[in-house]
C-alpha cells in the first residue's frame, strides 16, 4: 500500500465521515469540509506532472486476490495523470459550486456528498488502475454512483425513470465489458494492462480478437454514450445541476473515451477498430448535434450538445488508429486525430462544465431552464452572460478559444483521413470530411441558441416564479476559472504540450515514435479555416431562418425513435416474460407432470439412441416359471383393472390385488422378510385409503369414470416403454459381479446372524435402517400434527 | 423371466403415470402406490432372478438369491408406506377443509388466497 493507494480510496474513506460531519456540524455547509479533499488530489496530481511529462511512468501493487492474479495495481502514465486531474480538477470546482447551488437547509446533503465522494472515489480508480478486474469493479462502481445521483429528487418520477434507464444502459455495457475482460485474459492469462499490451501479438493473432474488441467497445459506447446507446444522457439531465456538470459532461462520459484510448495499443491497426469507432463515433456528432438543435431545455442542450463532442472526440481516436497501421509513415499525418481528440477532450471538459454551471445559475435565479421562457437576461445577469459566450463560442469552435483549436484539429484528421488507402477507405472515405462539416454547422446553431435565447431577445418577467439577478460570488467562481481556462487555452495551447504528448505515448504502442505537438493558433490558410469560415456563414444564416426550416424536426416520426424502442422493448420484455410465464405456469398440478414425465421420457430416449444403448441379449436370463406368469398376468389384470373401474372402491380393491401379488412374488422368488413387510403394509395402505375414501365430500361421491386423454395417453405409455427398455438394456449388459458373495460368507462369521437380510438392514448397512426409522417418525409426528393443530389463517385455533 | 418382470414392472408404472395425470386427489394416491410396486419389482429383478435358496445361512444351499436387493427394497417399502399414509391424511385433511377432492379446483393462486 503506497500513497497512492491512499489517493484513490481517500474518497471513500472521507464518504464514511460525511454523515457524522453533517449530523455534528448542522450550521456549516457539508460541502466546505469535503472540499479540501479534492484540491488536495489535484496538488498531488500537479506535484507528479513533471515526472509524467519527463516520460517516466509509475506503477504501484497492492495485492488482492493474488492466487487469481488479481492485485490492486496502480499504474501512473500520461493518460491516467490527464484524467486524474480532470477528475481532481474539475470535482474541486464542482464541490464548490454545489456548496451555493444547494440549500443547507433544504437538501440531503450528506447523502448527496457521500454519492459524490464515491463517483470521484471510483473514477479515480478507473483511470489509474493497471488490473482490469480492479478497473472494472471501479467502473461498476461509477455506474452505481451516478445512479444514486440521477436519483438524488427520488421523490420525482422522472428522476427515477432517468437513473433506471442510465442504469441498464450502462450495466449493459460494463458486462459486456467483462465479458471482454475474460477473453483477453483466456488469450494472454493475466489480467494486467500492461502486460496485454506486452502481448499484443498473441492477442492480434487470436480467433476471438474481434469478439473481444467488440464486447470492450460496447462498454465503451455505452458508458459515453455513443450512438445508439446515447438515449440515457438526456434523461440523466434529472440530476442537481453540479452532478450533470461534474459526471455527465466532464467525468463518467469519458470513462468510455478513456477505456478505447487505454486499449489503442492493443487494439488498434485491425480494421474493425478503426470502421466501428470512428463510424459510430461520427454518427453520434451528428446525430447529437442534430438532435441538440430542436431541444427547448437547457440541460438538455446540452446534454445532446456532450453526445455529440463524445462522438466527435470517439471518432478522431477510430481515425488516429491508422497510424498505427502504418506504422513508420514517413508524414505521420494520422497521429494529428489522436491529438487533437486529446486536446479537445481537456477542451470540453472545460467548457462543458462551465455552460453546465452557468445553466445551473440560470435555473436557480430564474426557476426554469425552458428557453421559451428565457430572453433578455443580459442586463441582469452580465458576468454570466460573459461566461456563457466564452463556453459557447468555444463549443461552436470560434476564435479565439480553445475550441476553435481542437475544431480545426479535428477537421484536419477528418480531411487526412480521406487519404487512407485501405479498409475501402477509398470508397467511403469522404463521408467522414463531410458529415464533419454539416455536425458543425449544427454545432454552431445550438451555441447560439443556448447563448442568445438565454440572454438576448425580449425579457418575460411574467412567466418566470422568481426575480432573476446576478448570482452569488461563489457559485460564480467555478464557472469563472474554467472560463479563463478556456481562454487560456486558446491563447496559449503550448502549455499544455506536455501533458498531451505524455497522454499520446500511452495511447500508442510503446515502440511508436510520437512527433513533437504542435497546436498552433494560426495555422495559415488552409482547408480547415475555409472548412471553419463556411460553418460560420451557413451556421449563423441557418440560425437566423431556424423559424422557418424548424419544423423539419417534425417529419420524424415520434414512434420511430430511439427513446420509444427503449420503453417499447422494456414493457415488451416484461409483457412476454409474464406471458411465457403464464403460458407454462398454469397452476395445474398436470400440465406440470405432462411437461416431467413428458421431458424424462424424451430425454431418456434420446441419450439411449445417441450411446447405443439398444442391445438385448437373453443369456443372462433365468427361466420362465408358470406361477411366475400367471400371477404377473393377475397383476396386469389387477393394473389396468384401476384404470378401467367407475367406482372408487373398485380401484382401491385393485390396488390391494396389486400389492398381494407383491408379496406372493416375494414369497415366490425367495424373499420371505419382504412377502411379510409387503402383505401388513399393504392392508395397512388399504385400511387407510378405505378410510379416505369414506370421508369424501357429499358432492363428488357420486361415481365418474376416469376420462380418457390422449396427451396422458400417450405420456404414460411413453415412460412405461422408456421404463421397459432401460431395464432390458441394463439387464443384459451387466459391468460386474454383485458383492453380494461377502455379505453371505460374512454375515455369521462377522456379524453373528443367520438372516442375511436382516443382517444387512442393522449391521453391514445399519444406518439406511436408522433414517428410515426417522423417516416413520416424522410421517407419524406428521400426521399427528395434522389432524390435531387447527390452525386458521391468523394464526389462531 | 427377467423380460417377463420388466415389463409388468412397465406396465404398472405406466398405469400408475396415467393415474397420477387425472384430477381426483384420490387417483393420484393410487398412482403413487403403484408406482412404488412397480419401482420395488423394478428392483427385484434388476438384482437378477437366478433361482437359489432364500438368503438365510441355515439353509446349507449351495447357492442363495442376492441378500442387498431385497435389503434395498425392505427399506424403500417402510419408507413409501410412509409417505404414502402421509399422503393419505393430508388428502384427508384436505377433503375436511376444501371440501373437494378435484385438483383443478386446488389450483393454488398466491392472488385470490
Amino acid at each position: 500500500m503506497s500513497l497512492i493507494h491512499l489517493v484513490i480510496l481517500s474518497p471513500f474513506l472521507l464518504a464514511i465521515f460525511v454523515p457524522l460531519l453533517h449530523k455534528y456540524f448542522k450550521r456549516i455547509h457539508t460541502g466546505w469540509f469535503v472540499l479540501a479533499l479534492p484540491i488536495l488530489l489535484f496538488i498531488y496530481f500537479i506535484g507528479n506532472l513533471g515526472n509524467v511529462m519527463a516520460g517516466n511512468t509509475y506503477l504501484s501493487t497492492m495485492n488482492w486476490i493474488p492466487s487469481m492474479g488479481i492485485n490492486f495495481a496502480v499504474y501512473l502514465d500520461g493518460l491516467g495523470l490527464l484524467f486524474a486531474l480532470l477528475i481532481t480538477g474539475i470535482g474541486s470546482l464542482v464541490v464548490l459550486y454545489s456548496i451555493y447551488y444547494l440549500s443547507k437547509e433544504k437538501e440531503a446533503l450528506n447523502t448527496f456528498y457521500v454519492y459524490l465522494l464515491m463517483f470521484m472515489g471510483a473514477m479515480l480508480g478507473v483511470v489509474l488502475s493497471d488490473n482490469m478486474l480492479v478497473l472494472y469493479s471501479f467502473w461498476e462502481l461509477t455506474s452505481i454512483s451516478s445512479f444514486l445521483l440521477i436519483s438524488y429528487w427520488y421523490h420525482r418520477e422522472k428522476s427515477r425513470y432517468g437513473a433506471l434507464k442510465s442504469m441498464l444502459i450502462t450495466v449493459f455495457g460494463g458486462l459486456s465489458m467483462l465479458a471482454g475482460i475474460i477473453l483477453l485474459y483466456t488469450m494472454t492469462g493475466t489480467f494486467s494492462v500492461r502486460e496485454t499490451i506486452a502481448s499484443v501479438d498473441i492477442v492480434t493473432a487470436h480467433e476471438l480478437f474481434v469478439p473481444a474488441l467488440i464486447l470492450f467497445l460496447l462498454g465503451a459506447f455505452t458508458k459515453s454514450a455513443q450512438f445508439p446507446f446515447h438515449i440515457w444522457l438526456p434523461d440523466a439531465m434529472e440530476a442537481p445541476t453540479p452532478v450533470s456538470a461534474y459526471l455527465h459532461s466532464a467525468t463518467m462520459v469519458k470513462a468510455g473515451i478513456y477505456l478505447v484510448a487505454r486499449m489503442s495499443p492493443v487494439f488498434a491497426g485491425a480494421p474493425e477498430w478503426f470502421w466501428l469507432i470512428s463510424i459510430f463515433g461520427i454518427i453520434t456528432l451528428f446525430w447529437g448535434s442534430f438532435s441538440a438543435v430542436k431541444q427547448t431545455d437547457l440541460k438538455a442542450i446540452l446534454a445532446f450538445s456532450t453526445i455529440s463532442q463524445l462522438g466527435l472526440i470517439m471518432s478522431l481516436l477510430g481515425i488516429g488508429s491508422a497510424a498505427v497501421y502504418y506504422d513508420y509513415l514517413e508524414e505521420n499525418i494520422y497521429t494529428v486525430a489522436t491529438l487533437a481528440a486529446v486536446f479537445h477532450l481537456i477542451n470540453h471538459a472545460t467548457f462543458k462544465g462551465s455552460l453546465f454551471m452557468v445553466v445551473g445559475i440560470v435555473d436557480h435565479e430564474t426557476g426554469t431552464r425552458d428557453i421559451r421562457k428565457l430572453g433578455g437576461l443580459m442586463n441582469l445577469m452580465p458576468i454570466t452572460f460573459t461566461l456563457a459566450i466564452i463556453g459557447g463560442f468555444s463549443m461552436a469552435g470560434l476564435p479565439p478559444f480553445n475550441g476553435f483549436l481542437s475544431k480545426e484539429m479535428f477537421f484536419t484528421g477528418m480531411v487526412n483521413a480521406t487519404q487512407i488507402d485501405a479498409w475501402n477507405m477509398e470508397t467511403f472515405g469522404m463521408i467522414f470530411p463531410v458529415l464533419a462539416w454539416i455536425a458543425s454547422i449544427f454545432t454552431f446553431i445550438y451555441s447560439m441558441v443556448l447563448i442568445f435565447k438565454t440572454f438576448t431577445g425580449k425579457y418575460q418577467p411574467e412567466k418566470l416564479d422568481k426575480k432573476p439577478h446576478e448570482a452569488p460570488l461563489g457559485m460564480l467562481i467555478p464557472p469563472i476559472i474554467l472560463a479563463s481556462l478556456v481562454v487560456i487555452f486558446g491563447f496559449f495551447p503550448e502549455i499544455l504540450k506536455g501533458l498531451i504528448e505524455a497522454a499520446l505515448h500511452s495511447i500508442f504502442p510503446s515502440n511508436f515514435t510520437v512527433e513533437d505537438v504542435h497546436i498552433y493558433f494560426w495555422h495559415g490558410w488552409t482547408t480547415e479555416l475555409f472548412m471553419t469560415i463556411g460553418v460560420i456563414a451557413f451556421g449563423s444564416l441557418l440560425y437566423l431562418t431556424l423559424a422557418k426550416w424548424g419544423n423539419i424536426y417534425e417529419w420524424f416520426p415520434k414512434r420511430l425513435t430511439l427513446n420509444k424502442l427503449y420503453d417499447g422493448g422494456l414493457v415488451g420484455l416484461e409483457r412476454g416474460s409474464f406471458a411465457f410465464t403464464k403460458f407454462y405456469m398454469t397452476g395445474f398440478i398436470r400440465n406440470y407432470l405432462v411437461m416431467i414425465f413428458g421431458f424424462m421420457a424424451l430425454l431418456l430416449l434420446l441419450v439411449m439412441g445417441q450411446t447405443g444403448a439398444f442391445n438385448f441379449s437373453l443369456d443372462n436370463a433365468s427361466k420362465v416359471g408358470v406361477y411366475e406368469l400367471i400371477l404377473a398376468l393377475v397383476m396386469v389384470i389387477a393394473a389396468i383393472t384401476i384404470l378401467f373401474t367407475k367406482s372408487r372402491l373398485s380401484a382401491i380393491i385393485a390396488l390391494g390385488v396389486v400389492g398381494y401379488s407383491m408379496s406372493l412374488f416375494f414369497v415366490l422368488f425367495r424373499a420371505p422378510d419382504l412377502a411379510l413387510t409387503q402383505l401388513i403394509v399393504e392392508t395397512v395402505s388399504v385400511a387407510l385409503f378405505l378410510l379416505c375414501f369414506y370421508h369424501l365430500p357429499e358432492i363428488s361421491k357420486k361415481v365418474n369414470r376416469l376420462r380418457f386423454r390422449l396427451t396422458n395417453f400417450i405420456i404414460s405409455i411413453s415412460v412405461g416403454i422408456v421404463v421397459i427398455l432401460i431395464g432390458l438394456s441394463v439387464n443384459s449388459s451387466r459391468v460386474a459381479e454383485s458383492i453380494s458373495d461377502y455379505f453371505v460368507k460374512a454375515s455369521y462369521e462377522e456379524a453373528g446372524g443367520k438372516n442375511m437380510v436382516n443382517v444387512i438392514l442393522v449391521d453391514f448397512r445399519g444406518f439406511d435402517t436408522l433414517f428410515e426409522i426417522a423417516v416413520l417418525t416424522i410421517a407419524a409426528f406428521g400426521i399427528y400434527a395434522m389432524i390435531k393443530l387447527r390452525l386458521t389463517k391468523g394464526g389462531s385455533q | 423371466m427377467e423380460i417377463v418382470m420388466t415389463i409388468v414392472a412397465g406396465i404398472l408404472i405406466a398405469t400408475a403415470v396415467y393415474l397420477m395425470l387425472s384430477r381426483s386427489i384420490l387417483r393420484i394416491v393410487i398412482g403413487t402406490g403403484l408406482l412404488s410396486h412397480g419401482a420395488h419389482l423394478m428392483i427385484l429383478t434388476m438384482g437378477g432372478l437366478k433361482r437359489g435358496a432364500a438368503p438365510l445361512l441355515g439353509q446349507e444351499a449351495s447357492s442363495y438369491t442376492d441378500p442387498l436387493p431385497q435389503a434395498l427394497i425392505l427399506t424403500a417399502i417402510v419408507i413409501s408406506f410412509g409417505v404414502t399414509s402421509f399422503f393419505l391424511v393430508l388428502a384427508y385433511r384436505a377433503y375436511q377443509e376444501l371440501k373437494t377432492d378435484d385438483m383443478d379446483k386446488l389450483r393454488g393462486n398466491e392472488n385470490h388466497e
